[in-house]
């Protein structure tokens, strides 16, 4: 039998928020356990939520950027169940009414395109963390996650394959931090997502019955998980199994999935209204002041680099692949003023090519060159100075002299900044790698390699074509790669009765 | 001398008559002889009293004081006050001392009032009597084998006994009224989001509202200067521009007019209670008010529909005493549900526990529509009545309860006949809106109570209303013999 595998996620992605959900309490990662736990995070008698006005500013972004209906009233409830990591014995989340209902994001898989509908997208806070094996026989419970304001986003189960449950998961990923409401941050738990898998006959329209694996945070995980679950149910199946409803856990180790609690375990979760906050009212004003706030979202920017720039769908989609990339190339451009297509060709190739070998320093956010520096180093391929050539030999020397003081910053935990806007200058003055365009400097050249090459001269006499480009190619050697090659071409060319 | 009103004190304070410390000390003296048998408070602590009280003397030396400042006050003990132990009459909580202060606390500290010590309450405030406290029950000072009332018992037993200038209580459904009335004071109910939770602890958070026990309406209104007020840290307090409680005291009651809900005057209502409410509004009548025959129909289904909310509220509420951060802990047990389990199994007395049951029922899965959402619309209608009842009149009044103070042990074991002696106050929490009790008079030398219902934010004029009676009535000024 043909299996169809169907896949639908909940992505949590972590509010980029100073504030938890309910209190006034620090989000920093990484502190000391349970200082960051105030009397509302630990649920003292007697605290009361207070709705962190930001993170509602980063549900109307989100609804916003996937043209979705933004509730103009939603209501928060209670979830309830006991945990020793969730203080109050409730969770507060957004139930029957979220403040994000209906939208979609567009994914591409290889040339496919596809929209992957949204279902909605409700604010809830974060458990603390249960600690174990801190101390021997006892579990330890951090609180300080406890409170952290949260997105839960809902797919419909529209998604046919682990390959994109990944592209929708990466789009999402680059989105939420596109619109600033997200780190991104997955190690630290900034966006995690649960995936729901089943599978059905290909061609049957009614839905089997689901697993969810719990707590990706990496996408190669997510496939790894996706792929093992989708082939475990269909084996099971074929083996005259049967799916039973569950939460399952990936193992990173194994590979595997296995399951946690079986739906018969689940918690009634007891949803009422929480009564300590009013409804949420999101009013049009709220919306369009949020929407003053928006930057222009990514494919509306990709459609605006085709048109404005010229340039092609796959540079246009590179370049506003994340916003920090898309940033990079506005500005570099912008002081640059020369041809787009130049940009991003060095943005695309020698820049992120240096960034991705040196990823522990440098990122497109905390780029190795300012944009005026990379845009220094390009006026100089314009106005001819130094050649292409030359100019990833001068770029190479750029990032070199950076990533040294870069490494010496660091160590000394200091903010860094390096050169001034005119580094290329400097470095093409000190290595004296200045274009020579002077034309009687060039004609020695031209008149050196002639004498000096006869055979060549010859075959190139006798039709051989190869033998010119050897010759300019021996020009651009004897004037260490600094002759203006146009014009030694040329020069050639007459010298030779070419 | 501690039969003076707050005003009286105040003054007393400001002409140096006596000190905040003396009289501090004089209201200590007084508890030290009467608590061991009325139980009307929990925890005291001669030291952090005494300590504010100095404070107030010395504000009052640097000619900053405000209208309590050096008077002390009883705290219920469901208010969280730092470094006080807050027991909320629970074992769950026997041996917790808040860290932080509530916004009431926070308030009366701000004020300079001193605070005597914290007030003995049905456990987690479920209860019409103080039995339910782990601290034993409160008697009521009229009649030592009586009940105070409850919840708010340690602080209405406190106000009656003067073993405290004025006290602060908590009603969700009728904890302040009803034990104003059993005990013969004046107790306000402010409107639903007057004065913040914060440092409340919760009972039922859609019905908490804390408000002041004290001997007058003018005290009442003196307390509700201090205690009203917005809190950005209590997402359901209201933000109202700032109001003096005491400006309309003196008031004329010409024309005002008076609704007696048909419903609170039928069966159910010991006939000598309602003849001393029905000889209070003839008072009134005189007083200039005309009287209007009302109907307040749903009535009747305000104490099931309670049941179903405040006990739905409570389970949740209650959730975060599992063993794990603070309070009680089971000292043995096997695995984390054994923790939880025999924690809570210990640390909660029957009538919590059964209306956490009851809570968690209601909200489960398959009985929530029938039960909880029900419920909220027949709180609508609850609300309707009175909406539509004040379209006839100013002004609602009837009984605060049903009966006289009833014999300790007597109604423990029933717990419907217990919830009904909350008939004429919880269709008030139900509506939000404001209700007080003031001293009517007595049936067989026990005190009996008026209940005055406002509309939302109408405190002052019911503080008017109360303190035109207590102008021609002295009711209010009664005291238990041998106390």
């Amino acid at each position: 039998m043909q299996w169809e595998v169907v896949i639908g996620l909940e992505t949590h992605v972590q509010l980029q928020t100073n504030t938890k959900q309910f209190s006034g309490a620090s989000t920093a990662f990484g502190a000391e356990p349970n200082t960051q736990a105030c009397e509302v995070s630990i649920a003292l008698p007697g605290v009361l939520p207070v709705l962190n006005k930001k993170s509602v500013e980063c549900a109307i972004k989100f609804g916003l950027a996937i043209d979705a209906e933004i509730a103009p009233r939603s209501v928060f409830a209670r979830k309830n169940y006991f945990y020793p990591d969730l203080p109050k014995g409730y969770q507060i989340s957004q139930y029957e009414l979220p403040v994000v209902g209906k939208g979609k994001l567009n994914i591409q898989v290889g040339d496919q395109e596809k929209t992957i509908n949204i279902t909605r997208a409700h604010l809830e806070e974060d458990a603390g963390k249960s600690v174990h094996g801190a101390q021997e026989g006892m579990s330890g419970i951090d609180l300080n996650r406890a409170g952290t304001p949260l997105l839960e986003i809902v797919t419909e189960p529209d998604m046919r394959c682990a390959a994109e449950a990944v592209a929708y998961a990466k789009k999402l990923h680059e989105l939420v931090q596109w619109i600033g409401i997200c780190d991104g941050n997955m190690q630290e738990g900034s966006f995690r997502c649960d995936v729901n898998v089943s599978v059905r006959p290909k061609g049957s329209d009614k839905l089997g019955t689901r697993r969810e694996i719990k707590n990706l945070n990496s996408f190669k995980f997510m496939q790894q998980a996706i792929e093992y679950e989708t082939q475990w149910q269909i084996e099971t199946l074929e083996d005259g199994g049967k799916i039973e409803q569950a939460t399952v856990l990936f193992n990173p180790d194994t590979s595997e999935t296995r399951a946690m609690r079986s739906k018969e375990e689940a918690n009634d979760y007891r949803y009422f209204p929480d009564p300590d906050l009013l409804p949420l009212e999101v009013t049009e004003a709220d919306k369009a002041r949020v929407k003053a706030e928006m930057p222009e979202l990514p494919e509306a920017m990709q459609a605006r680099f085709e048109a404005e720039y010229g340039l092609s769908a796959y540079d246009a989609a590179t370049l506003t692949s994340s916003r920090a990339v898309a940033n990079y190339f506005v500005e570099t451009l912008g002081a640059f003023g020369g041809e787009p297509k130049l940009v991003a060709n060095w943005v695309m190739g020698d820049f992120s090519a240096y960034i991705n070998n040196n990823s522990e320093l440098f990122n497109f956010g905390q780029p190795p060159l300012r944009p005026n520096q990379l845009a220094g180093l390009l006026n100089r391929i314009e106005d001819n100075t130094i050649s292409n050539k030359i100019a990833k030999e001068v770029f190479a020397r750029m990032c070199e002299k950076v990533s040294l003081h870069v490494a010496i910053a660091n160590n000394l935990e200091k903010d860094w900044q390096f050169g001034s806007d005119e580094l290329a200058d400097e470095i093409i003055e000190e290595k004296g790698l200045k274009q020579v365009s002077d034309s009687g400097a060039i004609e020695a050249i031209v008149d050196e390699v002639i004498a000096a090459n006869a055979a060549m001269v010859d075959e190139f006499k006798a039709g051989k074509e190869k033998a010119f480009n050897a010759l300019v190619g021996q020009c651009m050697k004897a004037s260490k790669g600094k002759a203006n090659p146009a014009q030694v071409n040329e020069l050639l060319k007459k010298k030779l009765g070419a | 001398m501690i039969n003076s009103s707050l005003k009286q004190f105040s003054q007393m304070l400001a002409k140096k008559e006596i000190s905040s410390a003396e009289l501090t000390q004089a209201f200590l003296q007084r508890i030290d002889a009467l608590n061991p048998t009325l139980n009307a408070y929990i925890t005291l602590d001669q030291d952090k009293t005494l300590a504010q009280a100095k404070a107030a003397d010395a504000r009052i030396a640097a000619g900053n004081a405000e209208a309590l400042t050096g008077i002390p006050i009883a705290q219920k003990d469901i208010f969280c006050a730092n470094g006080w132990r807050t027991t909320c009459g629970s074992r769950m909580l026997e041996n917790f001392i808040a860290p932080y202060d509530a916004f009431v606390i926070k308030k009366f500290d701000a004020a300079g009032a001193v605070n005597l010590g914290k007030t003995n309450m049905d456990e987690f405030a479920m209860g019409s009597s103080n039995e339910t406290s782990y601290f034993g029950s409160v008697k009521n000072p009229w009649d030592m084998t009586r009940v105070p009332g409850g919840s708010s018992g340690g602080s209405a037993a406190a106000v009656a006994a003067r073993l405290c200038a004025a006290a602060t209580g908590t009603d969700t459904g009728g904890s302040i009224r009803q034990p104003a009335s059993l005990c013969g004071f004046t107790g306000l109910k402010p409107t639903y989001g007057l004065v913040s939770r914060y440092g409340m602890i919760a009972f039922a958070s859609s019905l908490d509202q804390a408000g002041p026990m004290a001997k007058s309406a003018e005290d009442c209104a003196l307390m509700m200067n201090v205690m009203a007020g917005f809190d950005e840290k209590d997402s359901t307090s209201i933000n109202r521009v700032k109001e003096d409680y005491t400006r309309d005291l003196n008031k004329p009651l010409n024309g005002l007019r008076i609704g007696l809900p048909k419903e609170y005057f039928a069966d159910g209502l010991e006939a000598n209670v309602g003849a001393v409410v029905q000889a209070a509004i003839a008072e009134y009548k005189k007083l200039g008010a005309e009287i209007v025959d009302i109907s307040l129909p749903n009535t009747k289904l305000s104490i099931p529909v309670y049941y179903v909310i405040a006990p739905a509220e409570a389970s949740s509420n209650l959730s975060r005493y599992d063993g794990v951060r603070y309070g009680h802990r089971a000292k043995e047990y096997t695995d984390l549900i054994d923790m939880y389990c025999k924690t809570r199994a210990e640390g909660f007395g029957a009538e919590v526990k059964r209306r956490i049951l009851i809570g968690t029922y209601v909200l489960s899965a398959g009985y929530y529509d029938a039960y909880y959402l029900q419920a909220q619309k027949i709180r609508r209608l609850i609300a309707q009545d009175f909406a539509d009842a004040f379209k006839q009149c100013d002004i609602i009044m009837g009984p605060a309860a049903p009966s006289t103070a009833f014999k300790i042990g007597e109604k423990v074991d029933d717990p419907v006949a217990m919830y009904l002696q909350d008939i004429y106050t919880i269709a008030v929490n139900l509506a939000g809106l404001p209700g007080m009790s003031i001293p009517a008079g007595f049936s067989n030398g026990l005190p009996v109570g008026l209940q005055i219902i406002g509309n939302y934010f109408d405190e002052a004029r019911m503080l008017n209303v109360g303190h035109a009676y207590q102008q021609v009535t002295d009711w209010h000024t009664k005291m238990p013999e041998g106390i």
